[in-house]
């Protein structure tokens, strides 16, 4: 059980490598190894999503993986979304649309809604509600944030088209 | 500018959508203790011995705590309720037996979670297999009995009677018979569990960061069962992943923390529940059953006078038990104009999980009693759902109820027929009757509800006359810090509420500045921040309590700096304006270019007093001030007298039609009305009402705590209990109406909870699509599997009766 095995991760694009326990949870490592603590967890049945973020661009659930697996790895976490000073479209949407409230279940969500806004530039109610589907909120009754993650859809659009306008290189 | 009713950007987000809040769990260093806590599988056994060798010996475990310990140093938690209840022995763990499944039977300090599990897991307890009683009415035979020592496990019986009961019986026209009626269990679930950090160091004291929602009265339990007293106890909680009541009672298990601390020498000991410790063992919501019901009504369909038995299902201890047993009777007639009223009210404990006040609590048990009588009635004597309640609803404001509430402010039609409006009664309507011939099975149900705000804690005292609890207050401090910034401080805890937002609204216009420039200290802290031994986020009390203890100290705060102003700038208070100038926020001389700014005040008074005379003694510019709403202790023989100061109200509709294959009620349309008054902030209102609406509406499709007859929990993990997703929530139309109330500085209303909205109005709609197939709704749990059985079983012959006569034929 104390046989700790060597594993690096690659977190908001800075690469950490720790021994660890063979189990200890993805979340356990982002949360207790590297201190990041936007991170949440709030089952021990892959239910709520609190935990999500994103591997290698994929939103997974990280209380139901392993550090060691995710050895060779990118993850993104809430506490990436920031650029520059800069906050993600979809961080700025939330707060605009009152999109949380004890913020708890929030940068799951965000991660949930960043995925498909990488993959899904337009996306329909549906396909929205799909996206957060495995992510729990208890506070707003979900109404604020898919309409928060659809108003982020469209300034993410306006910007992109801005630039295309601009001449900036696609 | 005016800030108050603006939808200002909360402050809490910028955090929170970093990521950076600070909640309970996320503190953490490579030198605390974990804690585990091993709990019982059995809901009712004795422990016959407990073996904690192998646990101590594993590497890694620096202390175990056992019911011996917890014996030797915890004095049982206050129990509130009169005897026999003064009986009960309520530990942070069970000592001689388990009385529910999840119960806390020994705990594991350890380096990491994963060796404090280990631990537990080779603890070796023998337990001697006790028969369980899950089903209330069997309990209150005391056949099989939770507490030996009180002898019985009734822990409340009392009966409410107002008005001249058996006459309005005698001269009603018809009397409706509902021989049960059934409100499950559930609770709200927050996302983020129970959580502490607890360090009792050396000296003695003993420091807590955790998610406790109401830390002003928690203390007052905790601090007397650790034999400390309240000043060396610190509590503090920074974000709050959600309450909704359900983490008021926290604090039982936070002990566990505190004890291990110490016992490891004062080391810093952290306890994160996991959610299926959380589910078994932390708090649900008060289930509650309603026996021989009789609705006396005139010819009209106007209901003179309800008698009934309710059968309150505490779990396994009462904690805040049995206040639930009197909080109902905030909203003892609902929004309807009744007078005459005999409840006989018993409460009982059963091999289950306690229950916690949530979101709702007890009057939303109530409310949905009230609104099912009325539901119906309406069906038994054909008058239409709408028309039922404009016989019967309260439209004189202020009102008096029996018991001597008084309903502030309201306007119950109003709402009726913007909520018609919205939804398109007579359109569905239409739709119904074609619905119906082709044979599908679609409803459309009304519920009213209301959500009481600002308790008067003397209706504690209807329970038990010796409780020293009445009226009600919030704190708050607001001072000029050293460098000018206005900072305030409040014991209010929220979570989730924006309360650091709506006080910077507040104060942002009494100040006359921006509220970027105001700020609000996040979360409770017993050290650092005001509170009073009411302060707390629960039963709808930040829009009257909280912003009131604001508004006052803000008022105090005025008063001095204007005197400070008026002396330095040698002007009249008259003369001054609050406001923004190029130092930043000021007092100006009205039509002159004389300022004095913050900055300056506060290094008058702070650093640089030898300037001020003597008449400026008293100004500090830091001032708390104690809101105390105009309460006064009821008349306990009768139980009478106000027991909230506000009532705000919510008016849903919703159209269901029961798919004839699958028993899925599908929600086709469905609109909330709400009204609290005057509104502070309307997206944090509108976010409140869309959460409770969600609550309710996850309660009714799919979130029930069930118990086998043995007392195993069967929906003890999220997946099994299953809280609404996105993908269950339907579309909500929302609208609202204003009644300020006459009751608050500022018109507001206390609101948040919903009064359990949904659960009354999908009841109703399910109802009518229901009752021509014989079925009454006697449940307000709606989940596919029992839609199916009821289905198959119509019961409205042995459930209602209904005795008409001609009025004056006698
Ligand atoms: S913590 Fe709930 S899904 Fe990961
Ligand atoms: S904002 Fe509280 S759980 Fe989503």
């Amino acid at each position: 059980m104390n046989d700790r095995i060597l594993i690096t991760v690659t977190v908001n694009g800075a690469p950490h490598e720790r021994e660890v326990e063979p189990r200890l949870l993805l979340v356990q490592f982002i949360r207790e190894e590297l201190g990041l603590t936007g991170t949440h967890i709030g089952c021990d049945t892959s239910y709520c999503g609190a935990c999500t973020v994103l591997l290698n661009d994929l939103p997974i659930k990280s209380c139901t993986m392993l550090a060691v697996q995710a050895d060779g790895y990118e993850v993104r976490t809430v506490e990436g979304l920031e650029k520059d000073g800069k906050l993600h479209a979809v961080q700025d949407a939330f707060s605009e649309h009152h999109a949380l409230q004890c913020g708890y279940c929030t940068p799951g969500m965000l991660m949930s809604a960043c995925h498909l806004l990488e993959t899904n530039a337009r996306p329909t109610d549906l396909e929205i509600r799909k996206s957060i589907q495995g992510n729990l909120c208890r506070c707003t009754g979900y109404s604020n944030i898919i309409k928060a993650i659809a108003s982020a859809a469209d300034k993410i659009q306006e910007v992109s088209g801005q630039e295309v306008a601009g001449g900036n290189p696609v | 500018m005016t800030w108050v009713g603006k939808s200002l950007q909360r402050k809490e987000d910028g955090r929170l959508i970093r990521g950076q809040g600070l909640f309970a769990d996320d503190e953490h260093s490579d030198s605390m203790l974990h804690l585990y806590i091993l709990r019982s599988p059995y809901a009712h056994a004795r422990i016959a011995s407990i073996d904690v060798s192998a646990a101590q010996a594993l590497p890694g475990v620096a202390c175990v705590l056992t019911g011996s310990d917890i014996k030797e140093q915890c004095v049982p938690y206050m129990q509130l309720g009169p005897a026999p209840c003064d009986k009960i022995v309520d530990l942070p763990l069970a000592t001689d037996k388990v009385i529910f499944q999840g119960e806390p039977v020994a705990a594991v300090a350890a380096d990491s979670a994963a060796i404090a599990m280990d631990a537990g897991l080779l603890i070796e307890v023998e337990y001697e297999m006790l028969d369980a009683v899950v089903d209330p009415e069997e309990a209150l035979e005391d056949k099989i009995l939770l507490h030996e020592a009180a002898a019985t496990n009734r822990t409340y019986h009392d009966v409410f009677e107002y008005g001249e009961v058996d006459k309005a019986f005698s001269d009603a026209a018809h009397v409706v018979k509902i021989n049960r009626l059934h409100f499950h269990r559930f609770a709200s679930t927050p996302v983020e569990n129970n959580a502490c950090t607890a360090e009792w160091n050396q000296r003695g004291d003993l420091d807590f960061l955790c998610n406790n929602s109401f830390a002003g009265f928690s203390m007052q339990l905790l601090a007397p069962s650790l034999r400390l007293p309240v000043e060396k106890l610190r509590i503090r909680s920074y974000d709050i992943g959600g309450s909704f009541g359900v983490k008021i009672w926290n604090y039982v298990y936070m002990a566990l923390a505190a004890l291990a601390s110490r016992k490891c020498g004062g080391r810093k000991v952290k306890w994160s529940e996991t959610r299926t410790e959380h589910l078994q063992g932390s708090g649900h919501g008060n289930e509650r059953t309603f026996l021989d019901t009789e609705v006396a009504l005139d010819k009209d369909g106007v209901i003179t006078a309800i008698k009934s038995r309710h059968i309150d299902d505490c779990g396994a201890y009462p904690r805040y038990e049995p206040l639930g047993c009197i909080i109902w009777a905030q909203v003892l007639p609902a929004t309807y104009g009744v007078r005459n009223f005999r409840i006989d009210f018993t409460q009982t404990v059963t091999n289950k999980c306690p229950v916690v006040p949530n979101r709702g609590y007890s009057r939303m048990q109530h409310l949905w009693f009230m609104e099912r009588i009325v539901d119906i009635c309406a069906h038994e004597l054909a008058i239409p759902a709408d028309e039922m309640r404009l016989k019967n609803y309260i439209r004189e404001f202020p009102y008096e109820t029996p018991n001597g509430c008084i309903y502030d402010s309201g306007n119950y039609p109003a709402m009726l027929e913007k909520a018609k409006q919205m939804i398109d009664w007579d359109g569905w309507k239409q739709k119904q009757i074609e619905a119906r011939e082709q044979g599908r099975l679609l409803g459309i149900g009304i519920g009213t509800t209301l959500d009481s705000g600002t308790n008067n804690f003397g209706q504690a005292q209807i329970m038990n006359p010796n409780l020293p609890f009445s009226g009600n207050s919030e704190v708050c401090i607001i001072c000029l810090d050293l460098d000018g910034s206005v900072v305030v401080s409040l014991g209010t805890g929220p979570s989730g509420q924006g309360h650091e937002t709506t006080t910077s609204q507040v104060v942002a216009d009494e100040l006359n500045i921006d509220p970027s420039m105001i700020t609000v200290r996040t979360g409770f802290d017993s050290a650092w921040n005001a509170f009073s031994g009411h302060s707390g986020t629960y039963a709808s009390q930040f829009a009257v309590s909280g912003l009131s203890a604001v508004y006052g100290a803000c008022q105090k705060l005025k008063a001095q700096m204007r005197q400070l102003a008026g002396f330095m700038l040698k002007a009249d208070a008259a003369e001054l304006e609050f406001g923004v100038g190029e130092e930043g926020p000021q007092l100006s001389v009205k039509g002159t270019d004389k300022s004095i700014n913050y900055w300056f005040m506060s290094n008058l008074v702070n650093s640089n007093n030898a300037l001020l005379d003597d008449s400026l003694a008293d100004v500090t510019l830091n001032v708390r001030h104690v809101y105390r709403p105009p309460f006064e202790v009821p008349d306990t023989e009768k139980k009478f007298g106000n027991l909230t100061l506000t009532y705000a109200a919510q008016l849903h509709i919703a159209v269901v039609e029961i798919d004839t294959d699958t028993c899925r009620p599908n929600i086709l349309a469905y609109a909330a009305i709400d009204d609290c008054g005057k509104v502070i902030n309307p997206q944090i209102v509108n976010g409140q009402v869309a959460g409770g609406t969600a609550h309710g509406i996850g309660a009714v499709l799919m979130e029930s705590f069930d118990y086998d007859e043995v007392g195993n929990l069967l929906t003890a993990t999220f997946s099994d209990y299953c809280p609404l997703t996105v993908m269950n929530m339907p579309d909500v139309q929302y609208g609202s109406i204003e009644t300020p109330s006459p009751f608050s500085y500022n018109g507001a209303k206390g609101m948040g909870e919903g009064g359990g909205a949904p659960l009354h109005t999908l009841s109703a709609a399910i109802q009518d699509a229901l009752y021509a197939e014989g079925i009454i709704v006697t449940d307000s749990h709606h989940s596919a599997p029992r839609v199916f059985e009821r289905l198959r079983a119509p019961n409205r012959e042995a459930t209602v009766s209904v005795e008409s006569r001609r009025v004056g034929a006698q």
